[in-house]
C-alpha cells in the first residue's frame, strides 16, 4: 500500500492540536487530583469540553489540508525523534471516542457526584480521574507514530482501565480486576518483545520508516506474531476473551461504558495500524485468514452464550465478546482485497465503522443497563416488567443500540455489515457474509426478548427503588442515536477515514 | 578459556538456575527472594555488557523496587496463603509449558539471527548531544529527543498509585498508608533508620545529579532516596501522611506539570512543544529532572506502602 507518509515529514498546520489531544486529559486529570472531592468531577467535565473542541479542530486540519495531520515533536525529526500522524483512521477514532466519552461525562455526573457530607469518597475522585486518563492514552494510541510510544500508551491505557473494574470494591470484582490486569500485562510484554526484536533489526520504530525496511522474513513474522498475540490478549478476541465478560459486567454502569465500549477498542486500533500500515509488506492472506476464524469463533460463541445469561449486564458483556469478533473479519477482507489488486478501503471502512458503532452502541447499552439496575434494584432478564413505562427513553436507547448491534438500517452497524459485506462477496468469501447474517440473527433474538421483558406491565403499587434524572437518560438516548443515525455517513461526500493514507483514491462508499 | 567467559559461562548457569528456582518453588516468599536474586545477577549482566545505564536501572528498579513491593505483597498473603489449595491442572501447567518453551525457541531464534553490525541509532544520538548540552546520551534521549515518553512514564507511576489508593476501603479513603512492621523504637532497625539516611540521601542525589553527563538519574536516584523514607517510616520513627494531604498531591503533580510548562515553553521560545531554545538545554533539563525527583520519590515510595489503612490521628 503506497504512502504519502514519508521519511521526510515536516510539522503541519494544527499539528500542534495532536499534543494538546494527549495532553490536556492528562493535565485534567493532575489538577483534579490536587483539588479532589466534588471539583474533581468539575474539572473532569470542564476538560471534556476543551478536548471535544481540540479533537474537531484536528478533523477541521484534516479535512481542510486533505492530508494527514502531523507534529515532530521537540523539533527531532525520526528515526531519533518521535513524530505525532493523524491520517483519516485516527481521526475519525478521535471524534467517536470523544463523543462516548462526552456522553459517559454527562451521564456518570449522577452516579459519581460527590455524596454531600463527605468531602471526599473514593470512587468518585478514582473514576474521574481514570476517565480522563483513558482518554489521554486513547488519544495516543490514535496519534502516535511511533511503536515505543504505543508501547507507553498501551501501558497508560492498561493501569486506568484495570482500576475502573474494581471501583465498588467487593471482593469479586477485584479478582476480576486482578485477572484483567494479569492478561493486560501479558499482552504488554508480548507487544514490547515484538517491538524490540523489530528495533534489532530494522533499527527504527518509526512507523513509516518501518514499514519502508520491514521485509517479508522470520523476524518480522514473529515480531507480528508476539505483538498481534499480545493485543488480541488486551482486545479479549476468542479464545482469549475469558477475562471481559466479569470484569466489564462487574463494574459500575459508566465504568462498564469506557471498558466496554472503549479501551478494547485502543488495542484493536493498534492492531490495524500494525497490520495495514507496519506489516502491509509482511502480511499473507492464510495469517488473515487466520484472524477472520478466530473471528467468526467469537462471533457464534459470544452470540450463543449472551444468550443462556439471566443477568443483563452479564448479557450486554457476552455482546461484546461476539461484537469484538466482526472488528477481526476485517482483516481477511482487506487483505483479500489487497492481495486481489483491489482497494482494500471498503472493507478497511466497514472495520472502522463496525468499532465507531460497537463504541456508541455498547456505551449506551451498558448505561441503560445501569439506569435499569438503579430503577429495579436487580438487572434479571426474566424480571424487566414496567421498564418501558418507567424509563421510556431508556428502553428506546437499548432497542436503537440493539438495532445497530444486529446491523438494521439506517445504523452504523447496518452500513458496517453491509461494507463487510460486499467486501466478502467481492473477494468471493461468502462464507465471512453468511457468518455475519447468522450473528446478526442470534444478536437480534436477545435484543428482543429484552425489550419485549420490559413492555410488560409492571405488577400493581410497584415502585421504582430510586428515580432516575431525565439528563442520564437523554445522554443514553443521544449515544445509541448516534450509533443508530451513524448510517448517514454513506452521504459524506467525502472518504474521511482514507485521508492521509494512500496517494490517490477516488473510490467513496459505495 | 579465558577468566571472563569463565565468568560470563558461570552467571548464564547462574541465572538460568534462579530462574528455574523461582518458578518451581512452592512458598511465594522464597519465590520472591529468587526473584530478587534474579534481578541482582541480571545488574551484572549489564555490567558485563558495558551498559552501566541498564545496570543500575536494574538494580534500583528490578531488584530494589519491585523485591521491595514483591516482598510486601508475599508477607500480606502469608496468613491466607496456607489455606489455598488451588492449583492448575495437568492441562493447563503443559500448556503454559508448551507456549512458554515454543517463544522462547521463536526469540532465541529470531536474536541468534539479529543483523550483525546491528543497526542503531546510538551514532545519531551521540552525534546530537552537542545540542542538548548534556553529556550521557541515555539522558538526551529521555529528556530531548524521546521526553513525551519520559513525561508519559511519570504519568504511568502516577495512574499506578490512583490504582493502588483505588483499593483503599471506604472508611479509610483520606486517610494513612502503613507498612506492616514490629516497630521497636530501640532496636537495630531504629538504629540504622537514624545512621543510613543521611549517606542514602548523599548517594541518590548524588546519582539524580551525574545523571546529566554520566551513568545515573532520576529514577535511580529516586528510588534510593525512597527506600531511606521507607525505612524511617518501617522503623516507626516518622509516618505516612494522609492521601488527602495538600501538599502530597502538589508534590505528586508537580513534576509532571512543571515538564509540560517547560514543554510547552518551547513553542515560544524553541518552535516545538518540548524542544529547548539553543543554551539553556541544560538548566531546562535539570529543572525538569528536579520537579520530577520529589513525584518520582513519593509516588515510588507510596507504592510500596499501599492503599490508606487508617485516619490520621486527629
Amino acid at each position: 500500500m503506497p504512502h504519502s507518509l514519508s521519511a521526510q515529514d515536516v510539522t503541519t498546520p494544527g499539528g500542534l492540536l495532536l499534543v494538546l489531544a494527549i495532553l490536556i486529559p492528562f493535565i485534567g486529570m493532575l489538577i483534579g487530583f490536587v483539588f479532589g472531592g466534588g471539583k474533581a468531577m468539575r474539572v473532569a467535565l470542564a476538560t471534556l469540553a476543551v478536548g471535544l473542541a481540540i479533537v474537531i479542530a484536528i478533523a477541521k486540519a484534516l479535512v481542510q489540508s486533505g492530508d494527514a495531520v502531523i507534529y515532530i515533536l521537540g523539533g527531532w525529526m525520526p528515526p531519533l525523534g518521535v513524530a505525532l500522524r493523524a491520517d483519516g483512521l485516527s481521526v475519525v477514532m478521535l471524534l467517536a471516542i470523544a463523543v462516548v466519552i462526552c456522553g459517559i461525562g454527562v451521564y456518570a455526573r449522577a452516579d459519581f457526584g460527590s455524596p454531600s457530607g463527605v468531602k471526599e469518597a473514593r470512587a468518585p475522585l478514582t473514576f474521574w480521574l481514570l476517565l480522563l486518563a483513558v482518554w489521554g492514552s486513547l488519544n495516543l494510541v490514535f496519534v502516535s507514530g511511533d511503536l515505543f510510544t504505543l508501547y507507553v500508551a498501551l501501558e497508560l491505557l492498561t493501569f486506568a482501565a484495570v482500576p475502573l473494574v474494581s471501583l465498588d470494591g467487593r471482593s469479586e470484582t477485584v479478582r476480576s480486576a486482578l485477572r484483567y490486569l494479569l492478561y493486560a500485562l501479558l499482552g504488554s510484554v508480548l507487544y514490547l518483545l515484538g517491538a524490540v526484536l523489530l528495533y534489532g533489526v530494522y533499527g527504527t520504530l518509526d512507523i513509516p520508516l518501518l514499514a519502508m525496511r520491514v521485509r517479508p522474513e522470520p523476524v518480522a513474522w514473529a515480531a507480528l506474531a508476539l505483538m498481534i498475540s499480545g493485543l488480541l490478549a488486551k482486545t479479549a478476541l476468542f479464545p482469549l476473551h475469558l477475562w471481559l465478560p466479569p470484569a466489564h459486567a462487574g463494574a459500575p454502569a459508566a465504568a462498564s461504558a469506557v471498558l466496554s465500549g472503549l479501551v478494547i477498542k485502543g488495542s484493536w486500533f493498534l492492531a490495524v495500524r500494525l497490520w495495514f500500515d507496519v506489516f502491509a509488506g509482511v502480511v499473507t492472506l492464510p495469517s488473515a485468514q487466520t484472524l477472520g476464524t478466530l473471528g467468526a469463533a467469537a462471533i457464534l460463541v459470544g452470540n450463543v452464550v449472551a444468550l443462556r445469561q439471566t443477568r443483563l449486564k452479564l448479557l450486554i458483556a457476552y455482546s461484546t465478546v461476539a461484537q469484538i469478533g466482526y472488528l477481526f473479519l476485517m482483516f481477511p477482507l482487506a487483505t483479500g482485497l489487497s492481495s486481489a489488486g483491489l482497494d482494500s478501503a471498503v472493507a478497511v471502512n466497514g472495520g472502522m465503522l463496525q468499532a465507531i458503532s460497537h463504541a456508541m452502541a455498547k456505551a449506551a447499552m451498558f448505561m441503560a443497563a445501569g439506569l435499569i439496575y438503579t430503577t429495579l434494584g436487580h438487572d434479571r432478564v426474566a424480571d424487566l416488567r414496567g421498564m418501558t413505562s418507567t424509563l421510556p427513553m431508556t428502553v428506546l436507547a437499548f432497542a436503537l443500540a440493539g438495532a445497530s448491534l444486529i446491523g438494521l438500517p439506517p445504523s452504523g452497524g447496518f452500513l458496517a455489515k453491509w461494507l463487510l459485506i460486499s467486501a466478502a462477496i467481492t473477494t468471493l468469501q461468502w462464507w465471512w457474509a453468511l457468518l455475519m447474517l447468522v450473528g446478526g440473527l442470534l444478536t437480534s433474538v436477545y435484543v428482543f426478548i429484552v425489550v419485549v421483558r420490559s413492555l410488560a406491565p409492571a405488577h400493581d403499587g410497584w415502585k421504582p427503588k430510586l428515580p432516575v434524572p431525565r439528563y442520564q437518560q437523554a445522554a443514553v438516548l443521544a449515544l445509541a442515536l448516534c450509533s443508530f443515525l451513524l448510517g448517514a455517513a454513506v452521504l459524506c461526500p467525502l472518504d474521511v477515514m482514507q485521508i492521509g493514507r494512500t496517494v490517490s483514491r477516488n473510490t467513496l462508499l459505495p | 578459556m579465558t577468566l571472563a567467559l569463565a565468568v560470563d559461562i558461570g552467571l548464564a548457569l547462574l541465572i538460568l538456575a534462579m530462574a528455574a528456582w523461582t518458578i518451581a518453588v512452592r512458598d511465594t516468599f522464597a519465590s520472591v527472594i529468587g526473584f530478587v536474586t534474579y534481578g541482582l545477577l541480571l545488574t551484572l549482566v549489564w555490567v558485563r555488557l558495558a551498559l552501566p545505564d541498564v545496570a543500575l536501572t536494574e538494580a534500583a528498579m528490578g531488584g530494589g523496587l519491585t523485591g521491595a513491593l514483591l516482598i510486601g505483597a508475599a508477607a500480606r498473603l502469608r496468613r491466607t496463603e496456607a489455606t489455598v489449595r488451588e492449583r492448575p491442572g495437568v492441562f493447563t501447567r503443559t500448556l503454559a509449558a508448551v507456549l512458554s518453551a515454543t517463544v522462547t525457541a521463536a526469540l532465541s531464534f529470531c536474536v541468534l539471527n539479529l543483523p550483525d553490525p546491528a543497526p542503531t541509532l546510538a551514532p545519531g544520538a551521540a552525534a546530537k548531544l552537542g545540542s542538548t548540552g548534556v553529556g550521557n546520551p541515555v539522558t538526551a534521549v529521555l529528556l530531548a529527543y524521546r521526553s513525551m515518553d519520559t513525561l508519559l512514564e511519570a504519568i504511568v507511576v502516577l495512574i499506578a498509585l490512583f490504582g493502588v489508593w483505588s483499593l483503599a476501603h471506604d472508611r479509610f479513603w483520606g486517610g494513612c498508608p502503613q507498612l506492616r512492621t514490629h516497630a521497636d523504637s530501640e532496636g537495630i532497625l531504629a538504629y540504622f533508620a537514624r545512621i543510613l539516611p543521611p549517606i542514602g540521601i548523599i548517594v541518590g542525589v548524588y546519582i539524580f545529579w551525574i545523571g546529566a553527563d554520566f551513568p545515573g538519574g532520576k529514577f535511580q536516584g529516586a528510588t534510593i532516596l525512597a527506600a531511606m523514607w521507607l525505612l524511617v517510616i518501617g522503623a516507626g520513627l516518622a509516618h505516612f501522611p494522609p492521601v488527602s494531604q495538600a501538599w502530597l498531591r502538589i508534590l505528586l503533580v508537580a513534576g509532571p506539570l512543571v515538564f509540560m510548562a517547560i514543554g510547552f515553553a518551547g513553542i515560544v521560545t524553541a518552535g516545538a512543544v518540548f524542544a529547548y531554545p539553543d543554551g539553556f538545554a541544560k538548566p531546562l533539563i535539570l529543572a525538569i529532572e528536579i520537579a520530577l525527583m520529589p513525584t518520582l520519590v513519593l509516588a515510588l515510595a507510596l507504592l510500596v506502602a499501599g492503599a490508606p489503612q487508617r485516619m490520621p490521628p486527629q
